[in-house]
């Protein structure tokens, strides 16, 4: 296989040489399938819609097939726009929208207004079962359209309004200054009609604006997407199609890839991390993506919520080496947490080294002294709970209860409570069964400071898992989403997460990396803050 | 003979049931597979009350397993979470897994019935105890040491062979794979010939068959191997079911897109349709090479054929 690819390489580079002729590789017509790229994939969880995608894998294909309004700028995590000509508002909850003209589905179908509302309208309702419907939630008719209990009551959001061609209306039922920035999150991508018109075989093949098409999809095992040519965005692909193979283990996509028969891994296995200077040189990259990782604790749980497990929870933050762990178990592919949000958001988007202060430091000392004074761990013991089947967490956990125990000078201070599967172990969180911390990872919607803090703090916000509840942090999220000034609207933010940090409200461990490596046909591969390869730029030479 | 099977087949239904009900239990006993379906999110009340409403899973265990046995018997095996129908992830995840098992059993029964036969007959040779030594070298090995250590020489070292097998899975990207599939078993077998055909060696009809002057080639494959065959037979039998349904680490390592894989994600995923499905598939597997060895060992031993 590898020969072939060779040769047919070393025959195509003489053909361009001697003449500026295109390379027709494999010759199926159409584009120049001989710079396609194999990368790595994983099976979609659900249904690939964009409403209805809520993990990586899936989203990595809307991400090439879709284009929203607004884009994150892969470098910065900068909400740019893409679709949209203006988003307007005076008060920060009346939207007056217009769409670029000129935009077309690969279909040949118009991306009108009517597209974006058709499509919003879908994935808030109730009766289509879309995951990622509360992303709808601010619109005004959400509790119609998607009422808690009980049938919907109405198809359509009552505060979405097409005024024109390319012009509709949002309203929502709260001020949230940031909203436009949201709405660059594949959730509110445009739709077709054909969606509508025939579900079942737009989901076996989607049909989107964005610069690749699809040209196969064998579930379970491979994508194919090549590039549009007709693509009227500026961000046009660089190579000429992307083949996503499914692996079931990261291990044997690194193997693959080693034995040259693909192209792009965008998850290099943790027990790889070690070979991987010596493998791959500098076809190899690790940067920081919007991920952070904390230790959740049960407020609905007495013991947890009295005055001095305060410092119970500061005590075990300082308790815990992160350095250490991070540089031992991880390879550095994590770094040590010193806030509650992403390096990735920048200092401007709210992202502030340092701000979690001493308490974030090993100082396993005054960790005793502040436990002791807080009465000591409820029960004499701690248990972290987390789910054993994915992302290797039993390593980082057996350390940090080490650190916590060597810190107390208890070796039974601290224990690890493995669960089973990720399904069990969310079933446990939602039924309120957790007594000790608990794993949590969040991995940003899109890159604003909000998106940190109020889903996961928020007074029974849709990930605050452990019940946390605090006036002056609700108070200080709803003033910032009045702001319309977007660096007051930070500062407030951060004023909120001062709150979150003096209540401990969870305990920060690290930001985690994103990594990826590739073979020597591809340059100008780059992660962007969702640590999502950005296809559309890499080169295949 | 006829009333022989028959017996047999009526059998299987009882063994049927209890299996898949089993199968059934426990996976509803690992909780509530809605809950992480929504990822580190909680899914809002009304999506997963409505989704709980799709799956049946609302209804109490006993009345879903009779909805879901009744569906069965039409050949219904419910829809996976991810929207796929059951039966559409059989069809692609069964033939790649029956191509390898198949090929594990060709290993198992070319190598290690001719390994057990050339051992068996030169009992404290040199022979028998390089070929002994190796088989208890590739039984204390785990699976997935010999399938990564194969994968990453052949694979990358040396480059004969592509260390993942492609999507269409056909027959030579199988071979390696099958042979570790098959690695542990055809040990077992290469032992099990080698004692049995050593025990017949010294039997009355063997001598029998020597004295009557019958040449040595007849001697060893009619009368000795035939007869030392049973329990190597009934060994592989049981095997068949065993490979397909143990196939997934093999599957993960060479990334075949089989049963095993698909069982893996139906746990993982909890997915009780999944899971179910596919356990119900081999056991019927498991009961019908249980059939045919029986059936075997009427061909292999007349005695037993008018019982």
């Amino acid at each position: 296989m590898r020969i072939t690819t060779h040769a047919r390489w070393a025959a195509c580079a003489t053909a361009v040489a001697l003449a500026t002729a295109g390379c027709g590789g494999g010759g199926d017509g159409g584009s120049d399938s001989a710079a396609v790229l194999s990368a790595s994939w994983g099976d979609p969880q659900n249904p690939l819609e964009p409403s209805n995608t809520n993990e990586v894998q899936g989203g990595k294909v809307l991400d090439m097939i879709f284009r929203g309004l607004k884009r994150y700028d892969p470098e910065t995590g900068e909400a740019k726009d893409m679709l949209a000509e203006s988003i307007e508002t005076d008060d920060s909850q009346n939207f007056t929208i217009t769409v670029k003209d000129g935009w077309t589905f690969s279909n040949g179908e118009k991306v009108t207004a009517q597209s974006f509302v058709d499509a919003w309208n879908y994935g808030a309702g109730l009766r289509n079962n879309q995951r990622n419907s509360y992303f709808f939630g601010y619109i005004e008719g959400y509790d119609q359209v998607h009422p808690e209990e009980g049938e919907q009551t109405a198809d359509t959001l009552s505060g979405l309004k097409v005024t024109g061609d390319r012009t509709f209306t949002v309203k929502l039922t709260q001020k949230f200054s940031t909203f436009p920035d949201t709405l660059g999150y594949n959730a509110f991508a445009p739709l077709p009609r054909a969606f509508f018109d025939d579900h079942d075989a737009w989901v076996k093949k989607p049909v989107g604006n964005g610069p690749y098409l699809v040209e196969s999809y064998n579930r379970g095992s491979q994508m194919s997407l090549r590039t549009w040519d007709d693509y009227p965005g500026d961000d046009k692909a660089e190579n000429g199609g992307v083949d996503l193979k499914v692996y079931t283990d990261n291990n044997t996509a690194y193997t693959d890839l080693l034995a040259g028969n693909l192209d792009l891994v965008d998850d290099v296995p943790a027990a790889q991390l070690k070979n991987v200077k010596n493998d791959l040189g500098d076809r190899y990259l690790n940067t920081p993506a919007g991920i952070i990782q904390t230790l959740a604790f049960p407020f609905y749980d007495e013991a947890w919520n009295t005055d001095g497990a305060t410092k119970v929870r500061q005590g075990l933050s300082m308790a815990i080496d992160r350095k250490q762990i991070t540089d031992t178990i991880f390879q550095n592919t994590r770094t040590p947490a010193t806030d509650w949000t992403s390096p990735v958001l920048g200092e401007d988007g709210g992202f502030q080294d340092g701000l979690c202060g001493e308490f974030c430091e090993f100082k396993p000392d005054e960790a005793k002294k502040l436990i002791e004074e807080g009465g000591g761990l409820p029960g004499g013991k701690v248990t972290i709970t987390f789910n054993a089947d994915t992302g290797s967490h039993r390593e980082w956990v057996n350390a940090v209860c080490n650190s916590i125990n060597n810190a107390l000078d208890n070796e039974r201070a601290c224990t690890a409570n493995p669960v089973g599967t990720f399904a069990d172990f969310r079933n446990e969180i939602t039924d309120r069964k957790m007594t000790g911390p608990f794993r949590a990872g969040w991995q940003m919607d899109y890159p604003l400071i909000q998106n940190f803090l109020q889903p996961l703090y928020y007074t029974n916000a849709s990930s605050n898992d452990g019940k946390w509840s605090n006036k002056e942090f609700d108070d200080l999220v709803n003033q910032a989403n009045q702001e319309t000034d977007t660096a007051k609207a930070v500062g407030l933010f951060q004023q909120a997460e001062e709150v979150v940090r003096d209540n401990m409200a969870a305990i920060p461990l690290w930001y985690q990396n994103g990594s990826a490596g590739w073979s020597d046909r591809l340059s100008n591969v780059k992660l962007n803050p969702f640590s999502v390869p950005v296809y559309n730029e890499i080169k295949v030479s | 003979m006829g009333r022989y099977v028959v017996r047999r087949l009526l059998q299987m239904i009882p063994v049927f049931i209890g299996a898949t009900l089993l199968i059934f239990l426990m996976v509803n006993v690992m909780g509530d597979p809605v809950a992480g379906l929504c990822g580190e999110r909680q899914c809002d009340p009304a999506t997963a009350a409505r989704l709980e409403r799709e799956f049946g899973l609302d209804k109490p265990v006993w009345q879903q397993y009779l909805t879901y046995m009744g569906n069965v018997f039409t050949g219904d095996f419910g829809t996976a979470f991810n929207g796929q129908e059951v039966t559409e992830l059989m069809a692609t995840a069964f033939p790649v897994t029956v191509r390898l098992t198949l090929i594990a059993i060709l290993f198992e029964i070319v190598i290690g019935v001719t390994l057990g036969v050339v051992t068996g007959l030169r009992r404290g040779r040199p022979v028998d105890t390089g070929v002994l030594l190796l088989t208890l070298v590739v039984i204390s090995v785990p699976t997935f040491v010999t399938g990564l250590l194969l994968q990453l020489l052949l694979g990358v070292k040396w480059g004969w062979i592509r260390p993942s097998v492609s999507s269409e899975a056909p027959f030579d990207e199988l071979i390696l794979p099958g042979l570790v599939l098959a690695s542990v078993s055809l040990a077992y077998v290469t032992r099990l010939t080698r004692t049995s055909i050593a025990e017949n060696r010294r039997s009355d009809y063997v001598r029998t068959a020597i004295a009557k002057g019958l040449p040595r080639r007849r001697v060893v494959v009619r009368h000795l191997l035939r007869n030392s065959l049973i329990p190597v037979v009934t060994f592989i039998g049981a095997d068949i079911g065993f490979l397909m349904g143990g196939a997934i680490v093999t599957e993960r390592i060479f990334n075949i897109h089989g049963v095993g894989y698909q069982l893996y994600q139906g746990i993982l995923r909890q997915n009780t349709q999944t899971v179910v499905g596919f356990v119900t598939v081999l056991v019927l597997v498991f009961l019908v090479a249980n059939l045919v060895v029986d059936l075997l060992y009427a061909v292999l031993d007349p005695r037993i054929r008018y019982v």
